[in-house]
């Protein structure tokens, strides 16, 4: 009977359209919980491939600076914090006491010219940039991503379907601005 | 049918001299306010999915047109549309390396060009997309291109004279460019959009034979006389019209990608100082030619350079451009 069609397929479409939107906001809103968290760990990576450099970093500047004892303890021991660090808290403390000794010791590494001319430290150098770099690339795509994701949690109406399943706000990566006042170690 | 669009580094050439990276310290300046980059690519979004909406729906109505206009023979579109298919296919999944084959790129060596290596990377993390494969071309015109049908099969290039003439700034504003075109699938767009040219070019072609041998035959099943009449001037205006929207859609991706690229770097001015330079000069890309132009980041084909030709180049002007980057 047509008439019987008729009234199935509207019960189709009134049952079947709440249904669809329901699936396609919870599944934008777990991807973008996911994105965030991989972002968050993409942070981790490069903060990590910093810390390796520093065993080489810190050879290449004995060859020249031996005397520079304390300035050289002190990064591998800001290494080998970093590298016990567990909770996030502990993490961001010893990636900031990293980014210090280190600047301590290119600041240092200013008065030994021909440690300047070495090609492995030059190449250190660069791939040290490279990687902070990196970080803050890192940092700001995590942003982005936490913008998005909190954006889909609080705009109408994914933001009852993120209540109703209880996604929560992500905080943003914050920097602490440390003193930028870094030596310039410039060649000009 | 080639998709790429169209950045410098350190060679041995730039001094490595800071140990905070140049664009952290740029930073400090006053940055572009992030909103308005939003508004920029949200607005640029809607301009290219109407500019599509209306090319599909133009060409619908010319198949609608035509189709009552004359009676039916869908054979000869069907293969001609097969044909098509073809060539679509191959350069989507072969363009990348024929494009990178013809200007004889070779790939980065991380140690001799490790800033090189380090920006694209960068780049692609704060843009959340899979590392490209890097090149270099060796030409001194300054220009740079991106390839391949999906983030995880990409490629940029750069030529040599990028290298030199730009500074760091000025070449991660390109690459950010050339990163976003990558993000923002705009070499699987610039492909669909070519195979609708490619369509409409075909049923136009074919439409006007028709009507050619139309006088030699009885008619039967035609469609009244203005019909026809109007069938014909569209299968004369048609491809002109394809092209003109194509053109269009090109530039809307030019400005998205430059406006996409400053929000990764945070710094427009970058990539304008760096348009500045390279549509400045004036020597011309061996490589390119009319088949490859519309990858490159400028126009490399001098002669379509200027305000008075934008409405037949791919790319929108250097001026422009700028001056959009520097409202930011």
């Amino acid at each position: 009977m047509g008439g019987a069609f008729v009234v199935l397929f509207f019960i189709l479409v009134v049952l079947g359209v709440p249904v669809l939107i329901l699936i396609l906001l919870y599944n934008k809103l777990v991807r973008l919980r996911n994105r965030s968290e991989n972002a968050w760990h993409q942070i981790d990576v490069q903060l990590q491939k910093r810390a390796d450099l520093v065993p080489n970093l810190v050879e290449t500047v004995k060859g020249y600076a031996q005397h520079e004892k304390s300035v050289l303890e002190e990064v591998t021991k800001a290494r080998s914090i970093y590298s016990q660090a567990g909770t996030m808290k502990e993490k961001a403390d010893a990636t900031n006491m990293l980014t210090g000794a280190l600047k301590t010791l290119f600041a240092v590494a200013e008065n030994y010219p021909e440690l300047k001319a070495n090609q492995n430290f030059l190449l250190l150098q660069e791939e040290l940039s490279g990687i902070e770099s990196k970080i803050a690339y890192a940092r700001q795509f995590y942003n982005d991503v936490v913008l998005s994701f909190n954006n889909a949690q609080q705009v109408f109406p994914s933001n009852i379907i993120a209540g109703w399943f209880g996604f929560k706000l992500r905080e943003y990566f914050e920097i602490e601005e440390t003193k930028r006042d870094v030596p310039k170690v410039d060649f000009k | 049918m080639f998709s790429g669009t169209g950045h410098k580094g350190a060679g041995s050439g730039l001094p490595i001299g800071s140990i905070s990276s140049s664009r952290s310290s740029e930073n400090e300046k006053k940055g572009p306010r992030a909103s308005m980059i939003y508004e920029e690519i949200a607005a640029n979004k809607r301009r290219s999915f109407l500019l599509i909406s209306f090319f599909v729906m133009f060409l619908l109505a010319l198949g609608w047109i035509f189709g009552m206009s004359y009676g039916a023979g869908e054979a000869g579109v069907a293969m001609a549309l097969a044909v098509a298919l073809v060539i679509s296919l191959v350069t989507f999944f072969w363009g990348d390396k024929m494009v990178l084959g013809i200007s004889r790129a070779r790939p980065v060596d991380r140690k001799q060009n490790p800033y090189l290596a380090n920006v694209v990377e960068g780049l692609a993390i704060a843009a959340g997309v899979p590392t490209p494969k890097a090149f270099v071309i060796d030409d001194s015109a300054p220009n740079a291109f991106a390839t391949g049908r999906n983030p995880e099969n990409s490629s940029v290039a750069v030529t040599t004279g990028l290298l030199k003439k730009l500074n760091r700034l000025e070449l991660e504003g390109v690459i950010a460019h050339e990163i976003s075109h990558i993000k923002n699938f705009d070499i699987r767009y610039a492909m669909l959009v070519a195979v609708l040219v490619g369509t409409v070019a075909l049923v136009s072609d074919w439409m006007r034979r028709s009507f050619f041998y139309r006088g030699r035959r009885k008619k039967g099943g035609a469609g009244s006389g203005l019909i026809v009449v109007v069938a014909l001037v569209l299968a004369i205006l048609a491809p002109v019209i394809a092209q003109l929207i194509r053109l269009a859609l090109s530039r809307q991706r030019e400005y998205l990608a430059d406006a996409s690229g400053a929000l990764l770097t945070r710094y427009p001015e970058g990539l304008a100082s760096a348009l500045e330079k390279i549509s400045k000069d004036t020597e011309p890309l061996e490589a390119a030619n009319k088949a490859t132009a519309h990858l490159y980041i400028v126009n490399p084909l001098l002669e379509h350079r200027g305000k008075l030709n934008s409405l037949f180049s791919t790319h929108p002007p250097a001026e422009e451009r700028i001056k959009r980057l520097r409202a930011m």
